[in-house]
């Protein structure tokens, strides 16, 4: 085996998606036999790269190299008949259909009269499950199966299409420590066997543990590739983060007031863990950490989308039940949601439509919609977040990133709330606009609002707010003050590894 | 997220068996369902009605079930691909008119009247496929608007006037009297389409990739496998069937006017969803959808001896097929709630 | 709303407007009596029923969901209203009676579709059969024929000094209720968002579940009005009255511009297309064509009304992207 020519390579990869530069020149080489971490911070780039291996996207620049030869994907199949095979996040095999078809699935195997031979099927699923030591029954429909058991479902098939690069996207996100093992263990065997294994993954504890190599990124650039024996988890951390602090807008001094919001011992059983922590009036509160960490799963149960199994929220002093987003609202704890295309906006609707949405029956008198009071109080508040449009009748649709989250904010400040619950306001929004979002969230507190927000960026976070709360696996790990904070310390206790 | 160090042992039945195991328990659960339904309404009946446990009766629920059975193995293939074909009452209406004038007419010999009849319901098939891969509208949509189009055509065909039993040739009537190796005609062509399928469905690789577009279209699309092309294929397929069930049912009753097996689909759609076909695709087999036209015709039968109001069937179809397809989506959801209280989402 | 919606939607209406006015030519051309103030009343007449089921299918409809189940409501609260009636009940018993169990059928619809998540396809599938079973039950093969005269006055005759049907004040007066709902009030607002983003709107605070049950109900109830209508009209309960209504309720819905996706569709859009079809079957009657033919064109107006846009649609994106593959090659 040649250890010069890697088996898959991307070569001054850049990729834009509208005003956002998710990947800027990276260079990645994976090699045969090798377990390679790919480690970032959320909105790095890293789904971006694999969706490129996935052969989902194309590059804007650069390109893809296999066996040292150029390679042009031109979709999810053509990745597969060329080797690669991608775990994403969420399995995507066929419920209904058993294990083993769902392994073979484009090249049963076939009898003796033509027909898919079920028993050979049958025979050859269990001939891969037992290679990677895994006991799965194989004629079970997919449906019933866990979270990690699809996963190796999917591993095995990509093992089945005898695939020469396996690439696994946060992999660990679902798993019990038991099937993490088990996971690794298989990963190790397919490393043994020659596979090249792109591994995404930002746990610490876990990068160390199965990876040969680490790669870096950072805001879309490749910042170090390095054997996994050359680095520490602290020096990896980083190069995560490291970077000058940009120049945000500096933070308004706020009066902090009473307590605006207090939860006690919230708990949602599998997915976050006895909560507890109060917002006062005028204050910013940030919430760090991983993505599954259950930031924006509190933020849900807070905003009555979800129901938490224990615990008590409790708005200005008074304990409060919130069934659905009607309840919180009228409690005055409202949500600014992280995917603002699905959740956030109707599309479609103008924007003194989406503005005006929570409170459509405060705008009318006797049923009928005031038109008019909807448009000037979508002019004043487009006025007042500056919001950069045509005019509030103009299609949301056709505003950038960053004036449609100022539309969502603007809704939700129509509500007049007490508690301001902001997940990811700035996600693919550009610098310009980032820097507006901050002044309007940072007047808000000033204002006396109290204020959550949910960012994994860190130098928002180190900007923003007053305080930081740490979650680690649906758990609270650690709350820093203002002056405590640092890049290094939030991200270190994100992922497991926090600073002694 | 919460890391469990162990997914907690469940204490109740699906957590010993095995969620997987239960599962594949409850698909061929389903046709033993049916089967035991089948099996105490015979009973009960027979209790009641002697006269309901005789061969000859039998034999008359099978040769009534038959022509839907042909016709349900079509719509099965249309429903695994998560779809539906509302227009199959119309085209065996159709079919059975044109063909049974076609005789009339002295236009076209025998033979050649069934292979002109099997071929228009193919023709149709073409068109419903057209118009929904083709046009892009959605199969409901489609299909309603063919249910009218393809009657209406009947109508105009027809003229007001109907096809006889004394217009037609022996040979046609007898094809539905006749016999094959002791077995009534009518269903030994329902056995052998049914047959067929169900192995086709189970050993051909277009008869699983159909599963496929239903179970996940996304992930089919990845796969590569030419979804539009096979929801073509199975709308055409389910219209030569219905051809074939109405070539037939023209042979059975041989006077035929346009309105002949108006309402036709509700029945088939209610028997393919008894018989455990899921309606949003995926799963289901060809037996099921026979032996889910097996029990809905049993319960006619029974309630024609019974004397019973022949009203109630058609309630009783819509009741089942609210009824089937509430108690598959509980308990699909129920065992989603247990896969996510176990810490496996 | 959508740019392109609208500019399509101003141009749909026009076209409504040219297809009635072509039907008209059409039904002058065929007939001698189509042009004439009875003929015209006599078409009123016969549509109003399928007209008042329209109006919150289209609802329906915008808020994603379908009701196919309301021909069968209508042979239902026909039949009940029969039977009701032969027991001896007074008509001001029996119609508000009628009407609250076409509100129970509806309810029954929307709680399957918001409770058991079930699919409203599927569902109004087998209500659709359901409730044309219940109505055979309820009133078997008969029918009933002896009404007061002032219900059947009612329903066949008009108001006085006019020709306008009594019905299609009914449906007047329905078309401008629902115009003010759907166009005008927060409600119409909330259900437009429903169908454009379920998602979004629940996270706006919007009670999908809620909305969606009632408008459900409203179908059921206003299906059940339509049924004492055409049996005041028909002076005739039968348990298969309607029967074969659905394909003209839902096309002229879809005809009318309501977007079988949901999330977009106006009150006169449909009130055009249900005149549109009106004219068509009442000049094809003149010339003798059966109401079964009819249908033919009216099944093809369905499937047309929606893969029309579709294919507009797609027209005119390859046509953009074209244009924006040019430019950036030209650049």
């Amino acid at each position: 085996m040649t250890e010069s020519t890697p088996v898959l390579e991307l070569v001054g990869v850049s990729k834009r998606f509208g005003a956002v530069e998710a990947l800027k020149d990276v260079s990645l080489a994976l090699a045969a036999g090798e377990v390679h971490a790919l480690v970032g911070e959320n909105g790095a780039g890293k789904s971006t790269l694999v969706r490129i291996l996935a052969g989902v996207h194309r590059p804007d620049t650069g390109t893809l190299k296999l066996d040292g030869h150029e390679l042009v994907l031109r979709g999810p199949a053509s990745a597969r008949d060329h080797g690669i095979a991608v775990i994403h996040q969420h399995p995507n095999l066929f419920p209904d259909l058993e294990v083993a078809e769902n392994l073979f699935i484009g090249h049963l195997p076939r009898g003796r009269l033509g027909g898919v031979d079920w028993r050979e099927l049958h025979r050859r699923a269990d001939e891969l499950f037992a290679s990677l030591g895994v006991a799965q029954k194989v004629n079970v429909p997919v449906r019933g199966l866990s979270v990690a058991d699809q996963q190796l479902v999917e591993i095995a098939k990509a093992l089945s299409t005898e695939a020469r690069v396996l690439v696994m996207d946060e992999p660990t996100a679902a798993l019990s420590t038991h099937e993490v093992e088990r996971l690794f263990a298989i990963t190790r065997q397919l490393r043994d066997r020659g596979v090249a294994v792109l591994f995404v993954d930002h746990r610490m504890d876990e990068v160390f543990e199965i990876s040969d190599r680490i790669s870096v990124l950072r805001d879309g650039r490749h910042v170090i590739t390095a054997a996994a024996s050359e680095l520490t988890p602290d020096e990896t951390i980083r190069h995560m983060v490291g970077r000058r602090v940009e120049s945000l807008y500096p933070k308004e001094e706020a009066t902090v007031g009473e307590v605006a919001l207090e939860v006690r011992g919230l708990t949602r059983k599998g997915v976050f863990n006895d909560v507890s922590f109060e917002v006062r009036r005028g204050e910013i509160v940030g919430l760090a950490g991983l993505v599954g960490a259950g930031r924006t799963e509190i933020a849900r149960v807070l905003f009555g989308i979800d129901r938490a199994d224990a615990g008590e929220i409790s708005v200005l002093g008074k304990r409060v039940t919130i069934d659905n987003p009607t309840d919180a609202m009228r409690h005055g704890v409202v949500y600014v949601p992280e995917d603002r295309h699905e959740h956030g906006l109707v599309l479609d609707f103008s924007i003194a439509s989406n503005i005006s949405l929570p409170i459509v029956s405060k705008l009318s008198r006797l049923l009928v919609m005031d038109r008019g009071r909807e448009r000037d109080l979508a002019t004043d508040y487009s006025k007042q977040l500056q919001v950069r449009s045509t005019g509030v009748g103009q299609s949301v649709s056709g505003l950038s990133g960053g004036n449609q989250q100022k539309v969502v904010i603007a809704k939700w400040l129509a509500t007049r709330p007490t508690v301001l619950v902001l997940d990811e306001p700035t996600h693919g929004v550009d610098i310009g606009a980032k820097a507006e979002v901050h002044r309007i969230i940072s007047q808000l507190a000033a204002q006396g609002m109290a204020i959550v927000l949910i960012s994994s960026e860190l130098p928002e976070l180190m900007g923003m707010a007053d305080r930081v709360l740490v979650l680690h696996e649906g758990r609270v790990a650690v709350a820093f003050d203002r002056d405590a904070l640092s890049q290094e310390r939030i991200m270190a206790a994100a992922t497991g590894h926090p600073e002694k | 997220m919460v890391r469990a160090v162990e997914a907690p042992a469940s204490s109740n039945l699906a957590g010993r068996i095995g969620l997987e195991r239960t599962l594949a328990l409850i698909a061929r659960l389903r046709e033993l369902g049916i089967l035991l339904a089948l099996a105490v309404i015979v009973l009960v009946v027979s209790v009641q009605t002697p006269v309901f446990f005789t061969v000859s009766n039998f034999e008359q629920i099978l040769l009534s079930v038959a022509l839907i059975a042909i016709v349900a193995v079509g719509q099965t293939t249309v429903v695994l691909t998560r779809n539906v074909d509302l227009s199959v009452g119309s085209v065996v209406g159709l079919v059975a008119f044109v063909t049974g004038d076609l005789l009339k007419e002295h236009v076209l010999g025998v033979p050649a009247a069934i292979l002109a009849g099997c071929l228009l319901g193919l023709g149709l098939g073409v068109l419903n496929g057209l118009i929904i891969t083709l046009g892009r509208v959605p199969a409901i949509v489609a299909t309603l608007g063919t249910l009218n189009i393809y009657r209406g055509l009947a109508f105009l065909i027809a003229g007001g006037k109907q096809v006889s039993v004394i217009d037609l040739p022996k040979s046609y009537l007898q094809i539905a009297s006749s016999s094959v190796l002791g077995v009534p005609t009518l269903i030994f062509s329902a056995i052998v389409i049914a047959a067929i399928a169900a192995y086709l469905l189970r050993y051909s690789r277009t008869g699983r990739q159909l599963y496929a577009i239903g179970s996940n279209p996304a992930a089919a699309e990845v796969v590569g496998i030419p979804s539009q092309r096979l929801v073509f294929g199975a709308f055409v397929l389910c219209g030569l069937l219905a051809g074939v069930a109405g070539v037939l049912w023209g042979s059975r009753f041989g006077t035929v006017n346009a309105g002949a097996a108006s309402g036709l689909e509700l029945q088939v759609i209610a028997a393919v969803v008894v018989g455990g076909v899921n309606i949003f695709g995926g799963s289901g087999t060809v037996v099921g959808a026979v032996l889910g036209a097996i029990l809905l015709g049993t319960i006619q039968n029974a309630l024609t001896i019974s004397h019973l109001s022949q009203f109630w069937l058609q309630a009783i179809d819509g009741a089942v097929i609210l009824l089937a397809v509430g108690t598959d989506a509980a308990i699909r959801s129920y065992f989603q709630r247990i896969l996510t209280r176990t810490g496996r989402r | 709303m959508s740019a392109l919606r609208d500019r399509l939607l101003a141009r749909w209406e026009t076209l409504l407007v040219l297809l009635l006015f072509a039907f008209l030519v059409l039904g002058t051309s065929l007939s001698p009596y189509f042009l004439s103030a009875s003929n015209f009343s006599d078409m009123t007449s016969n549509l109003m029923e399928k007209a008042i089921m329209a109006l919150p299918l289209a609802l329906i409809i915008i808020a994603g969901e379908i009701d196919l189940s309301v021909e069968s409501m209508l042979g239902l609260s026909s039949a009940l209203l029969g039977f009701v009636y032969l027991l001896g009940w007074p008509l001001w018993i029996d119609i508000p009676l009628v009407l609250a169990v076409g509100a129970l059928g509806g309810l029954f619809n929307g709680l399957l579709v918001t409770r058991a998540g079930l699919p409203s396809l599927v569902v109004t599938l087998g209500t659709l059969a359901l409730y044309r079973g219940l109505a055979s039950v309820v009133l078997g093969p008969q029918s009933v024929s002896r009404w007061p005269d002032s219900f059947t006055n009612f329903g066949f005759g008009t108001v006085p000094g006019t020709l306008l049907p009594w019905p299609f004040v009914i449906f007047a007066v329905l078309a401008v209720a629902f115009m003010f709902v759907l166009h005008r009030t927060w409600i119409g607002r909330q259900i437009f968002a429903i169908g454009k983003n379920k998602e979004a709107a629940r996270y706006a605070g919007i009670q999908v579940a809620r909305v969606k049950t009632l408008l459900f109900v409203l179908s059921g109830t206003l299906s059940a009005l339509a049924g004492v209508v055409l049996t005041a009209r028909l002076s005739s309960a039968r348990a298969d009255n309607g029967q074969g209504f659905v394909l003209d309720v839902v096309t002229a819905t879809l005809l009318g511009g309501v977007n079988i996706f949901g999330g977009e569709g106006t009150i006169a859009g449909v009130v055009l297309a249900i005149f549109v079809i009106g004219v068509l079957r009442n000049g094809l009657t003149l010339a003798d064509v059966s109401p079964d033919v009819q249908s033919v064109v009216v099944g093809a107006l369905l499937i047309l009304s929606v893969a029309g846009p579709t294919a507009v649609r797609r027209i005119r994106s390859a046509w953009s992207t074209r244009r924006f593959v040019q430019s950036a090659i030209n650049r």
